[in-house]
């Protein structure tokens, strides 16, 4: 009952690759937010396989503390959120460039 | 500990005269600048005239990055300490006609003064960068806030441009930097680490460094910010200025220039020297034809002071004695013109010298203070202006003579100029705004009084004064053996 | 009283006097202000006698120092003084002549509101001038030199009200300032050749020095005197100068201050001997200047502009003595033009008070009946300018020819015409001012009175010493023992002995004496038939005038022409300065900088579009980017 490495990595890139597509295909701010998520959580999957694979629990650590950092960002982030809604109506993030330079 | 307390205690007048009322800010603000004043008398009445560096502090400051709170004050930095809390008070004083500044106007000038006396005894590179930029904060406020007509333009440009400057002369400073040995900051390590570079190295040093004195001065041609910050800038923040702020440029010269990069000095001093020389013609020539007061007086000061710097860099003794009476008296001088620029234009409502005439029949004391200035700044013998010009123009003759008679056009321009100033504001018939002119007050007396008093007294009795320096100078020169040998 | 105190003392009498009388202000009563001010000046002449008979009695060169003024590196000089021969002479003048022109002033100025800062001025000018004959070293010297154009400047612009007469105070001060540039850059050399600027340092060691060193420092110290002592080109300012109050023009534009560059170079009569191109250029100069003087001065019809151009043209003529050599007859000439300039000056002045501040000699005429005392002195004054023996002219400008004669007989017939046409100016004045019908007006007229008791005695003071000053260097020709050049010889000693001497013979110089007199006398008789006889008035203003005429009237148009040349061409120079190159020329390349920033950053900020897809894409690229580098390695 041995999954081998390569198949987390495999899981992870994917995972990954799905989040960063996401992130820059699509136009609504949640499922970005959800994107960012996946991609995050992609990295803590690996963390954890590696973790276990190398016997090093420096890898579950961090694991935790990128959850507690998403956590947070998820929090700020949708407050961020609910705000521009109130604004705009809308989640679509084409309409949030006044940063332009 | 004397010197640290220089440096703070205007620091903390500075923090404490902030929101109170003004006329309280101003009192608590002059009273601080008195206690700096008796302070720096008790350093000039225990300073040992045959020693050099003294009064030293050394505190570990940022240890991994070898800087350090080191601050000393030898003859050079103990006259231009004596100068920056001389005038200060005057300064403040200057300001008790007019009750519409607030409590922060002062606090900026006593923190303007703590950074200027932090440049002058910084022992420390990065001090020395850190107290040089902090000089440029309080000033440029005074200057953008309380100045006058096209004020923001102006003071940005005078920022970004004096800004430049520093940072050619923090690349030096950090280029020295990695030279030292043990990278530190302290000054004996970068004047060694200076002198250990070659020829090429060292000429890129002195590039960098000299830009940035030489705005600061400014030299021509790297002047235009100054005839229009000194004009727009409130009278307070002009005095801080061309009184002592362009000191630091000359300040800097002396202590972080010559002693650092000789070799380069001697190859590219010349071209230091000639465009010093042609901003005293140049300076001279364009005052002669201002029409308003105040920027009259501007030129006249980059004339000034491009003798001060010509007479510097020829390297001997005479010329830098003669910068360091120069400076005192260019400082005590051009504060006592601006300020009558200010009375005068204040009364008048206008700086045009067209405008003015007769002053002279409704107030005679302003008129005879504004004569004894005037001589002052034309070098009349038995004035201030005389001593340094004097020794200055000396140095140049023995430089080159022909170098030495066109900075002498100095005393002819300078007569032309003053003159002129003198005969249409103060001569003449009075006109409808004159007549009625009213003559100096007792704070304006109190102010140009000891104005007067210096510019003759040092005029008559200057050797206190050059003896402070005189050890430190030599020591400075003592790097350069071959005119040093002339030195006897 | 040690020397040593009495000689700081005598400068700075008069300096305390300037110091009282100044502080105190108009709240000092006149009468008090007239005390502290004559009396200064006063005790410092009793002191200069003293000081005086002791150099008679044999005693050297007597010196005092007060303090170390300037030291810096191997520079140094002190306040210290210096009286020997030249500079005790020169005492006596300035203290003798400054006191009567000061009791003079006590009634010429009387009425004017600001009396009492005249006579502080009057003070300070003594002091200063003081300090230019006193000081031992260079440095004080220059200061004294310095001060008295200061004093002359604040003095000439004295009623400041009227511009055209700061206009004069500006150009004397300004034009003293281009020789003081000369000066100083001499001083300095000096500085440098002897290691020194002490008087006793530098001269004895002069003959150990190259001449071409030496040439340049006594042109250059020369230029200080052409500055100074009014000699071409800078000349034009000294006749302006009559703007300030007649006292003034007699103690500063005529007996003192303008007398200094012949002090300065006979104090330097060692260094001029060894640099005869120096010589030649003095001679040269003062040549020029006597002779282009005397001809201006008779088309003046100013009377105080007639006196100002004989100064222009007699202080010509002390130069042709330095230049050829004869240190002794200059320095004597200086003296006896002391007294009768002054006493012409203040004569001057007493017919101006008359008349109303009535300067035109075209509005005078007559005068003599109305103030017989000013007419008498006033002769004196011209006999003894014209040189008729035996007024004090005649012996000092009879020396001075005889001298060129030796040297140059061309220099000789120039300074001869010279002193010819100023004899006939000279009595052209004297007879349209006091004889004849008066021109003046009929109310004019009822109101002329001789001066005050104050004005007249010095009037009188002057006369004797115009008609016997003359005395003191009677040359043995005529008897005399010569007795100043002697009591000057130590001063130029050295010079004597290095100045070849072509010795004249007795008859050759009673025949040069004899000529110059009958012609004086001739000029005199043409000036009587012509102003007297003949009654001739100049033609009055705007009335055609001849060619050559009009030009000497005009001034040879000398004004006219520095204006184009130098002032113009300075203020086109100044605002090319101010206009092309600082407005548009440094200034607008340093605001290009920073425009040329602004353009750079609009390129750059079309990057920054605010779509935070695109942003997110480019990161991602980056990463990509970063990785497949990274990779590729």
């Amino acid at each position: 009952m041995n999954i081998p490495i390569e198949y987390y990595i495999w899981l992870s890139t994917v995972l990954f690759s799905i989040g960063v597509l996401g992130v820059l295909y699509r136009r609504n701010a949640i499922i970005i937010f959800a994107c960012i998520e996946l991609m995050l959580n992609a990295v803590n999957l690996l963390m954890v396989a590696f973790s276990a694979k190398l016997n090093d629990s420096n890898g579950q650590v961090f694991v935790f503390f990128i959850m507690a950092v998403a956590a947070a960002e998820v929090a700020v982030g949708l407050a961020i959120l609910v705000m521009m809604y109130r604004k705009t109506k809308s989640v679509d993030i084409d309409i949030l460039n006044r940063l332009r330079g | 500990m004397l010197t640290a307390l220089l440096i703070f205690l205007p620091m903390i007048f500075s923090l404490l005269v902030l929101g109170l009322k003004p006329t309280l800010a101003k009192f608590l603000a002059f009273f601080g600048s008195l206690a700096v004043l008796l302070i720096s008398l008790i350093i000039v009445f225990k300073f040992d005239k045959t020693q050099g560096n003294q009064f030293t502090v050394d505190w570990t400051w940022i240890a991994s990055l070898g800087i350090n709170f080191s601050v000393g004050i030898d003859g050079i930095s103990m006259l231009l300490v004596l100068l920056t809390t001389v005038l200060m008070p005057g300064i403040i004083l200057s300001t008790m006609n007019d009750d519409s500044k607030p409590s922060s106007y002062y606090s900026l000038m006593l923190l303007m003064q703590s950074a200027l006396i932090g440049v002058f005894v910084a022992r420390d590179g990065f001090l020395f960068y850190l107290f040089w930029e902090v000089a440029l904060i309080p000033v440029y406020f005074l200057c953008l806030v309380w100045g006058g007509e096209n004020r923001g333009r102006i003071t940005l440009k005078f920022f970004i441009y004096t800004l430049t400057g520093s940072l050619f002369m923090l690349v030096a400073l950090i280029y020295l930097y990695f030279h030292t040995p043990s990278h530190t900051f302290a000054i004996d390590a970068l004047y060694d680490a200076g002198r250990s570079l070659d020829a090429t190295q060292q000429a890129f040093v002195f590039v960098g460094l000299f830009l940035a004195f030489a705005i600061k001065m400014p030299v021509f041609p790297f002047h235009t910010w100054q005839p229009d910050t000194y004009t727009v800038a409130p009278v307070q923040g002009t005095m801080l200025l061309s009184g002592i702020m362009l000191k630091m440029g000359i300040y800097g010269v002396i202590r972080w220039l010559i002693p650092v990069v000789p070799l380069a000095v001697k190859e590219w001093g010349m071209v230091a020297i000639v465009l010093s020389v042609i901003g005293v013609v140049y300076g001279s020539c364009i005052a002669i034809v201002q029409k308003d007061f105040k920027r009259l007086i501007a030129y006249s000061s980059i004339a000034h002071v491009g003798l001060i710097s010509a007479g510097l860099l020829t390297l001997s003794v005479v010329g830098m004695q003669g910068a360091m009476i120069q400076m005192l008296s260019h400082g005590v001088i051009v504060f006592g013109l601006f300020y009558i620029v200010e009375i005068v234009s204040a009364r008048v409502k206008t700086r045009e010298l067209s405008q003015m005439g007769g002053i002279r029949n409704v107030a005679p004391l302003l008129t005879t203070t504004f004569a004894v200035i005037m001589l002052g700044s034309v070098a009349l013998p038995l004035t201030s202006g005389f001593v340094g010009e004097f020794l200055l123009i000396n140095s140049l003759v023995q430089y080159k003579l022909w170098m030495g008679a066109v900075a002498g056009l100095t005393i002819i321009l300078g007569a032309v100029y003053m003159l002129k100033t003198f005969q249409k504001s103060m001569s003449g018939e009075t006109n409808a705004v004159t007549s009625t002119l009213s003559d100096l007050n007792y704070h304006e007396r109190l102010v140009l009084y000891p104005v007067v008093v210096l510019v003759i007294l040092i005029g008559v009795y200057p050797a206190p004064l050059l003896d402070i320096s005189e050890v430190a100078v030599r020591n400075l020169l003592s790097l350069y053996p071959d005119l040093s040998a002339s030195l006897k | 009283m040690s020397t040593g105190a009495m000689i700081c003392l005598i400068p700075l009498l008069p300096l305390f006097g300037f110091v009282l009388i100044s502080l105190t202000g108009k709240r000092l009563v006149k009468g008090f202000a007239a005390l502290i001010a004559c009396a200064s000046v006063l005790v410092a002449f009793a002191f200069a006698v003293a000081l005086f008979v002791k150099l008679l009695k044999g005693s050297g060169p007597l010196t005092a120092t007060m303090f170390q003024w300037i030291s810096a590196g191997n520079f140094s000089a002190s306040i210290s003084f210096l009286v020997d021969p030249l500079s005790s002479l020169m005492l006596l003048v300035i203290t003798g002549v400054g006191f009567l022109i000061h009791v003079y002033s006590i009634g010429y100025m009387h009425d004017d509101e600001a009396f009492n800062r005249f006579m502080s001025y009057l003070n300070l000018f003594v002091f200063f001038m003081l300090l230019l004959v006193m000081g031992s070293n260079y440095l004080v010297m220059f200061v004294g030199w310095e001060g008295v154009g200061l004093c002359s400047y604040l003095l000439i612009g004295f009623w400041f009200k009227n511009q055209d007469y700061n206009d004069a105070a500006n150009k004397a001060f300004i034009m003293n300032r281009i020789g003081d540039l000369g000066l100083l850059v001499g001083m300095i050399l000096i500085f440098i050749t002897f290691g020194s600027l002490n008087y006793a340092d530098v001269l004895p060691k002069a003959e150990a020095i190259g001449t071409p060193v030496l040439t340049l420092i006594t042109i250059l110290l020369f230029i200080g005197a052409m500055g100074k002592s009014a000699q071409i080109p800078l000349y034009t300012w000294l006749p302006d100068a009559m703007a300030g109050p007649t006292p003034v023009s007699a103690l500063i534009h005529a007996a003192t201050m303008v007398t200094a560059g012949v002090y300065m170079v006979a104090r330097n009569n060692i260094l001029y001997t060894l640099s005869p191109i120096a010589m030649q250029l003095v001679l040269v100069i003062g040549l020029a200047t006597a002779l282009f003087a005397a001809t201006i001065a008779l088309a003046q019809n100013d009377i105080k502009k007639v006196l100002a151009y004989s100064t222009v043209s007699q202080l010509g003529l002390m130069f042709v003595a330095l230049g050829v050599g004869a240190y002794a007859s200059g320095i004597f000439h200086m003296v006896t033009h002391a007294f009768f300039k002054a006493l012409l000056f203040l004569g001057a002045g007493s017919v101006i008070h008359a008349m109303h501040h009535e300067q035109d000699i075209r509005k005078m005429g007559g005068l003599r009946k109305y103030i017989p005392l000013t007419y008498f002195t006033f002769l004196v004054g011209v006999l003894a300018i014209a040189g008729i023996p035996p007024f004090a002219g005649f012996f000092s400008k009879d020396e001075i020819l005889a001298n060129a004669f030796r040297q140059n007989p061309v220099a000789w017939g120039i300074a001869v015409l010279a002193s010819l046409l100023t004899a006939f100016y000279m009595f052209r004045l004297l007879f349209l001012t006091f004889f004849g019908k008066t021109r003046a007006s009929e109310d004019t007229i009822h109101h002329i009175h001789e001066s005050p008791k104050s004005m007249t005695i010095p009037l009188i003071f002057l006369a004797i010493l115009s008609l016997g000053g003359g005395f003191m260097g009677v040359p043995e020709l005529l008897g005399g023992g010569n007795w100043i050049s002697g009591f000057l010889s130590p001063v130029f000693a050295r010079s004597t002995e290095l100045h070849v001497e072509h010795h004249l013979s007795h008859t050759t110089e009673f025949a040069l004496m004899g000529i110059i007199v009958v012609f004086t006398l001739v000029m005199i008789g043409l000036a009587y038939r012509r102003y007297v006889a003949k009654a001739h008035v100049p033609a009055a203003e705007g009335a055609p005038l001849t060619p050559a005429h009009k030009t000497i009237y005009n001034k040879y148009y000398v004004d006219e022409i520095y204006d184009a040349v130098i002032v113009k061409p300075l203020y086109w120079i100044s605002k090319l300065f101010d206009i092309v190159i600082e407005r548009s020329g440094i200034d607008r390349l340093v605001n290009l900088i920073g425009d040329s920033l602004n353009d750079w950053s609009g390129i750059f900020r079309r990057i920054q579009n605010g779509h935070l897809g695109y942003y997110i894409f480019v990161m991602v690229l980056g990463v990509i980017l970063i990785v497949a580098f990274s990779y590729t390695r």
